[in-house]
């Protein structure tokens, strides 16, 4: 073995500086692929979110899909399967960090705001990836008529991402605990709740073909409730994470 | 709730720190609050560098930890876990670097396989490499030769007694008391 150790750790050293905004960027995409690669290499979240949802969308649409269904009951269904499927798979970014016992050597390593930032790209990217195979699932099994597509996907986008920034920050809080799976419902059901009523609501508007501008306040709540609701967990997450 | 640690008081500059004591005397816990991860019920750790008290986020750059409840990740090999941590710090190093590194510690062939491929003692080779690679000034090793073989015994002399800053080494080895300037006893 070379006498060098310590030489070959010293050749570049890092500046002491304050991290500016596109630095902190670079880094989360560093926690978002690391995240990537290793999901990819188990596909444990993948799996349980999948499975969950295609299972629950088969039973549902074998019972009733044929039956024509308002839209109020599609988009409450929908959205139902979507919540319930992000709440068995979301969670697992941060509780594979503490049950794998890799959550120190990131706290030694990452800013707190990297690993938000990260984990919450990570859980963004995999609700859209449910979202892309339960949407055409449901659209061709429960007969989903959607009259209002921009509206739609509008509300789909900011409704998943303010599903994914609470249960990214409720998933650091209830990492360390024993019952993480009970805590993680309980905890995000409340903050949650808000989110599905507008999101039912501003979907049923699509799906009824009422106009863009008939879910256009129901587009604005789920912005600003996406907007708060992360500005608030990246002021608290070095609080969860780090105490 | 009990007091694990009282009235322990350091001031340290260089050199290198051997903590001993029996077991549940808070040697691990010494190290963990040092490094951070506990938050002391009383009492702080100061960091400085030229006088100025160091922020959280630079400390988090000054330290090395090698413990035995640290674990990288089984799903990426050793140079990916070192590319990994040198980017969330921000650093950009080399592969040849990181290569060199971890040829160093004797993982030159096992540099490509899944952290969870290895043994215990390669693991906590590849902990060594995780600790060094961004060239922390304090080093705190909790256990340092745990599993090893002769060899890894050998890299972790290189490393303690290469190291240019702090080294603080929690043991209830007797012969690893060797690696130390000064002794600390808890619970004596």
């Amino acid at each position: 073995m070379p006498t060098t150790l310590d030489q070959a750790s010293t050749k570049t050293r890092k500046p002491r500086s304050v991290p500016g905004p596109m630095e902190m960027i670079s880094r989360s995409l560093a926690v978002f692929r690391k995240d990537l690669t290793c999901e990819f290499r188990t596909r444990y979240a993948i799996n349980a979110i999948l499975l969950f949802a295609v299972t629950t969308l088969f039973a549902v649409s074998f019972s009733i899909g044929g039956v024509g269904l308002s839209p109020s009951v599609q988009a409450s269904l929908l959205w139902l399967i979507i919540y319930f499927s992000a709440l068995s798979g979301l969670s697992r970014s941060f509780v594979r960090e503490e049950e794998s016992h890799t959550a120190s050597a990131l706290r030694l390593s990452a800013a707190p705001g990297a690993v938000f930032g990260g984990k919450l790209i990570f859980n963004i990217v995999l609700l859209f990836m449910l979202e892309l195979v339960i949407i055409p699932l449901f659209v061709g099994m429960m007969n989903l008529q959607v009259n209002g597509w921009p509206l739609f996907l509008a509300i789909m986008v900011s409704g998943s991402a303010g599903l994914a920034v609470a249960s990214t920050v409720v998933a650091a809080v209830v990492s360390r605990a024993n019952a993480k799976g009970a805590l993680f419902a309980v905890l995000s059901f409340p903050i949650l709740l808000p989110l599905l009523i507008v999101a039912i609501s501003g979907t049923k508007a699509a799906l009824s073909g009422a106009g863009f501008a008939s879910g256009a306040d129901d587009l604005k709540l789920l912005i600003s409730y996406t907007g708060i609701m992360f500005v608030v967990s990246l002021i608290l997450f070095r609080f969860v994470w780090e105490d | 709730m009990r007091d694990v640690i009282c009235g322990v008081s350091l001031v340290l500059d260089s050199g290198r720190l051997v903590v001993t004591g029996r077991n549940g005397s808070g040697k691990s816990t010494l190290l963990r609050i040092i490094a951070g991860l506990v938050t002391p019920t009383a009492g702080e750790v100061v960091f400085t560098e030229d006088g100025a008290e160091l922020s959280i986020d630079a400390r988090r750059d000054a330290l090395g930890l090698v413990a035995p409840d640290l674990t990288l990740y089984d799903e990426l090999s050793a140079i990916e876990n070192l590319r990994f941590f040198c980017r969330v710090r921000g650093l950009r190093k080399s592969d040849n670097e990181l290569k060199s590194l971890l040829a160093g510690l004797g993982l030159r062939d096992r540099e490509d396989d899944p952290i969870g491929s290895y043994s215990s003692g390669m693991r906590q080779r590849a902990k060594y490499a995780f600790a060094l690679a961004h060239n922390p000034e304090v080093l705190l090793l909790d256990e340092p030769t745990a599993n090893l073989d002769q060899s890894g015994i050998d890299a972790v002399d290189r490393v303690i007694t290469e190291h240019r800053g702090i080294v603080i080494i929690a043991t209830n080895e007797a012969d690893e008391l060797r690696y130390g300037d000064s002794v600390l006893e808890l619970g004596a």
